[in-house]
This record gives C-alpha cells, sequence and structure tokens, in this order.
C-alpha cells in the first residue's frame, strides 16, 4: 500500500488560513490503513483546524467527509458537485489522490494534508515499512525477493558496499542492511551462487522517465467500452 | 600494457606496489595539494587522491590529481557512483584522461549522512545518484578502454586507457560473501584492488586462502590496506564503529601500554603514540607482504601525509623502483 504521515497542524495551518470554506477530503483506502488520511482522520484534522482558527479568531467553515479512493473516478465523482462548493480542498489521500482530484476540480484548489511517503507493510503495529519503490522492471527473482532498489540506502545491485556492520547498514544501526539480508536468504534458498552474476547498469527509463508513466491495457478498455454499449450507457 | 601508468609497471615488475592515500582540502587551496603532494613523492608509486571522502565537499579528485600530476606525484583518481550519473561519471574519465590521469579507483562512496557524522555540517539533504554501483562502473572504465565504446554503445575515437581498480573489504559483512563480491569486481574488469585497512592479519590470510583457491590474486593484483594508527582510541574506534575492520585487543593494549608510557604529559602521550603506531604499521605491511597473493600495499596516513616516508623506508621499501 501507499504509506504517507500528516503533516503538522502548523504546516497545515498556514496553506488553509485564508480560505473561508474548507473541505478536509479523506481516502479510506491505503491512507486509512496507515492512519494518516483517513474519514477518520480527515475529521480530526478538521476538528483541529476548527480549533486553530478559533484561537487565531478566523472566520472560517471547515467540513470533512472520505471516499472510497481519490485514484478511480467512479467513487468521488457523485461528491465533485459537493467538493467543488469549497474554497479549498484538503485532501489527506496520497500524493495520487491530490493530483488526480486537481486535474477535476477546476477552480477549486485541492492541497495535500499528508506527505506521501512510499510503498510499504505493515511490519508491526503501527509502524510501516517500505518495500518497493516501483522501478517498473522489477528484478525481485534476482534478488531472493527483497529489494535492493527500495531497501538499500545506495541502490546497489551487485551486493553490498564495503558499510555493511553487523547486519546493519552504513547510514546507522537502525536501518538494516538489505544486502546483508539479501545474502542470507540466497543462502537459505540454496541459490547463493544466483548472486554471483553481474547484473549491468540497469534502464532507469522505467522508474523516472520523461514525463508521467503510463500503462495502457488494450484488453480492459475494449471490455469496457463493450460493457456500456450492452448496458446502453 | 593497459594505461602505462607507474602503478601498473611496477607491478608488472612483480615487485611489491606501494600506494598512498591524499585527502584534498575543503576549500580552493591547491598548495594544499602541492605540499601533500610534495611528501608523498618518491616514496610510493602512486597514490589514491580522495573523491569527497565521508561525503564532505572537497577539492574533486580529478582536479586535485591533475595538479598533484603536473608536481610528479602519480595519481590514483577516485571515482565514487554517490555523486554522478552515467553521464557525467563518462565526461569526467574522458576529461580525466585527457589531463594524463592514468589509474582510476571505483567506489561506491560513502553515504551522503556521513557528511554530518563529526562536527561539520556536511550535506545530509542531499541527494545521492548511484545510477551505476562499482561493479558495473568497473565495467564502464573497461568497455571504453578495451572496446572504445560508451555505457550506451557511442564509439570513443580516443579511447581512455585507464588501469581500473576497486576496493575491497575482505573481513566486511556478510564474511563468506566477500571472496563473491570480490569475484564479481574482478570479473567485471578490476586490475587492481586496494582493501579496506587490515589489522586482523590472521583473519585476512584465512580469507586470502579462500581468494588463491579461486585464483583471484592471479586476476588481479590485491593491495593490502594498512591505516597507520595514531592513537588508542583511533584503534578502538575503528574497531567498534568502522565496518569490516577488527583489531586485535592486543594491538590495542600495545598502543595503552605507549600511552601510559608518557605519565600525564599529553604531548608526550601524542608522540609515544604515534611512534608505536608507526611501529605497528611497519610490522603489518611486512606481514601482508608475506601473504601469498598478496602484491603491495595501500598506505593510509590519515591528514599524516609526513609519516609516509619513515613507515616506507623501515618497512624496506624505499627506493620505489624506477620502471
Ligand atoms: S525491483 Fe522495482 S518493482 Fe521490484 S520491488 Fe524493487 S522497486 Fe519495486
Ligand atoms: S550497508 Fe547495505 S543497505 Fe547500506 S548502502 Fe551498503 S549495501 Fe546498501
Amino acid at each position: 500500500m501507499i504509506v504517507g504521515s500528516q503533516k503538522p497542524i502548523d504546516e497545515i495551518w498556514n496553506m488553509v488560513k485564508d480560505y473561508k470554506k474548507v473541505l478536509v477530503f479523506g481516502c479510506n483506502t491505503c491512507v486509512a490503513i496507515c492512519h494518516a488520511g483517513g474519514e477518520k482522520e480527515a475529521e480530526t484534522i478538521a476538528s483541529l483546524i476548527r480549533m486553530k482558527a478559533s484561537q487565531e479568531g478566523a472566520q472560517m467553515t471547515v467540513d470533512h467527509m472520505g471516499v472510497m479512493r481519490h485514484c478511480e473516478p467512479e467513487y468521488f465523482e457523485p461528491a465533485l458537485d459537493k467538493v467543488r462548493s469549497y474554497d479549498l480542498v484538503l485532501s489527506t489521500a496520497c500524493g495520487v489522490g491530490v493530483n488526480f482530484l486537481s486535474d477535476r476540480t477546476g477552480t477549486v484548489p485541492v492541497y495535500p494534508g499528508i506527505n506521501t511517503s512510499f510503498y510499504g507493510a505493515v511490519e508491526a503495529p503501527g509502524v510501516f515499512k517500505e518495500l518497493c519503490a516501483g522501478c517498473g522492471n522489477c528484478i525481485l527473482h534476482l534478488t531472493g525477493g527483497l529489494c535492493p532498489i527500495a531497501r538499500c540506502s545506495k541502490t546497489l545491485m551487485n551486493g553490498p558496499c564495503g558499510g555493511t556492520n553487523k547486519g546493519k547498514c552504513e547510514v546507522g544501526p537502525e536501518v538494516d542492511c538489505v544486502w546483508f539480508q539479501i545474502v542470507e536468504r540466497m543462502t537459505k534458498l540454496g541459490k547463493l551462487e544466483k548472486l554471483a552474476e553481474i547484473q549491468p547498469p540497469r534502464n532507469w527509463s522505467t522508474s523516472r522517465d520523461g514525463g508521467p508513466r503510463r500503462i495502457s491495457m488494450e484488453h480492459i478498455r475494449e471490455f469496457e467500452e463493450k460493457e456500456a454499449a450492452k448496458t446502453g450507457k | 600494457m593497459k594505461s602505462g601508468s607507474t602503478l601498473e609497471k611496477v607491478l608488472a615488475s612483480g615487485q611489491p606496489a606501494v600506494t598512498a592515500e591524499l585527502g584534498p582540502p575543503m576549500s580552493a587551496d591547491g598548495h594544499e595539494v602541492v605540499k601533500k603532494a610534495q611528501l608523498l613523492k618518491g616514496f610510493c608509486d602512486a597514490a589514491n587522491i580522495t573523491d569527497c571522502q565521508t561525503a564532505v565537499v572537497r577539492i574533486s579528485s580529478i582536479a586535485a590529481a591533475a595538479i598533484a600530476y603536473q608536481n610528479g606525484l602519480e595519481p590514483v583518481m577516485q571515482m565514487t557512483c554517490r555523486d554522478r550519473n552515467r553521464i557525467a561519471i563518462q565526461a569526467d574519465l574522458l576529461g580525466a584522461a585527457a589531463l594524463g590521469l592514468k589509474n582510476c579507483l571505483c567506489l561506491a562512496g560513502d553515504h551522503q549522512k556521513f557528511s554530518a557524522a563529526g562536527k561539520l555540517k556536511g550535506h545530509p539533504g542531499a541527494k545521492n545518484v548511484y545510477d551505476v554501483d562499482t561493479c558495473q562502473l568497473v565495467g564502464i572504465l573497461k568497455k571504453m578502454r578495451d572496446e572504445g565504446k560508451q555505457e550506451g554503445g557511442d564509439p570513443l575515437e580516443v579511447a581512455p586507457q585507464f588501469f581500473v581498480g576497486a576496493s575491497w573489504t575482505p573481513m566486511g559483512d556478510p564474511i563468506d560473501f566477500r571472496p563473491i563480491n570480490l569475484l564479481k569486481k574482478v570479473n567485471a574488469g578490476a586490475d587492481f584492488i586496494q582493501t579496506q585497512g587490515i589489522y586482523d592479519m590472521e583473519l585476512f590470510r584465512k580469507q586470502m586462502e579462500k581468494i588463491r583457491n579461486m585464483g583471484l590474486h592471479e586476476r588481479t593484483a590485491i593491495l593490502a590496506g594498512i591505516i597507520v594508527p595514531k592513537s588508542a582510541m583511533m584503534l578502538k574506534y575503528m574497531d567498534s564503529s568502522v565496518a569490516g575492520v577488527s583489531v586485535p585487543k592486543e594491538m590495542i593494549d600495545r598502543m595503552n601500554k605507549a600511552k601510559a608510557a608518557a605519565g600525564e604529559d599529553k604531548k608526550k602521550m601524542k608522540e609515544l603514540q604515534e611512534q608505536e603506531g608507526i611501529k605497528i604499521a611497519i610490522e603489518l605491511i611486512q606481514q601482508a607482504l608475506e601473504t601469498p597473493g598478496v602484491k603491495g600495499v595501500h598506505i593510509q596516513a590519515i591528514e599524516w601525509e609526513s609519516a609516509i616516508e619513515g613507515i616506507v623506508k623501515a618497512a624496506g621499501l624505499y627506493p620505489r623502483p624506477q620502471v
């Protein structure tokens, strides 16, 4: 999932203070699971803004709502008219949601209520850890399923650097060295010799290219168009 | 000859090679490089010019290497993967070759976080690059030299002729993987290897035995890293905090004894420890050179370049061969 964390209230206040009618708009998928930006968190942020407004003597209406996903029109389109009736939308969806909404709200600005951090998983209750960097050319079959791009501080592709220290990364004792773990795992899988193969320089254009990356699935489009024709929509 | 560098020629002659290290200053003071070059000249076959070591901004390795070269010291320029993508790396390599530089050591580079680890502010918020890693960088240098091609495939009418080096941490974690690590660098094209500083000679010899069994000592020239110890404190720090370095307890005790011999005299404490450190370095050099498969030593006297002359002479490595 996409993991994010709330922005400090002072930063949020600086974004919203000049607006009269503000909607804090939550997203109930990834960012709800990481307790950063679901409807519940949107409600909390809305009340924090109201408190701040009354402290500062600012006249302001602050509402909140949430939808299942900000990244698919079918979820927020029914709410779009309501959304557009505000001066400002503070979206607590991930950056994808903020972008997607901004493309569709006309003259109403959409500001970010959270910092979108990474693609990660729940390591322990309340602890989220980055595990993938969305590089667009997955090589996990070569590294025992552990990602050196997302998890090595230097995105090394050919084994550990000289900085590995007792299984920790050279950047600090709180960071595991993923190459230490990859070697351990490949040993366990009986595939250590695989790591002796040299991985050539990567083509990073799958990771960061000219303009946004796009994936177009023709068969899905055709199917949806046919379905729409059938139902006469 | 691949590059015709002095380092390559000494190694080809079969005599033990000596490299040293020169850290460029954190300012535009080129004289500092000249001064340090003069201290090292004649006492090593080539000197590494560090590339913003610990991610601290200094005169660039190439510029300082060119200054050293103009002042009669053969440099080993260093190239980290931290600060440049493959476009900048290759452009710098072409420039370095055009300036007459012949040796290049490929490194991953210390993480930018290190720049703020000491008293300095550094640039811990810098974005690191790592477009390629060390193995890939070694491969790029080899391809440029041997195939006359850029990484992308475009031809080089005049190819840079580098003697290509890489670093190796023989006792780093995970220790059983380190020989494979070296194998990859050698397969990628490393002509010479400089190791991380070695204090635990026994353990190093065990690793070298594995390397000999793999035949790697015949495919690349391994130079054992010797970091001249300055004090008991430094040895303790290296033992506890520097990755891939362990210092035998007896060595730390020995340094502590030297320190204690000075009583309360602070100046003498420093002197006696430095003298002992030099003795330790000389012994380590001799032990390293007695280790089968080791072709030379890489002696680092960090911010203490003046110590090199005495060490090299006492180790019986002076005068350096004229090749
Ligand atoms: S290799 Fe790329 S796609 Fe696969 S886990 Fe790592 S970053 Fe994600
Ligand atoms: S210590 Fe491990 S995780 Fe850290 S940069 Fe080196 S190889 Fe990567």
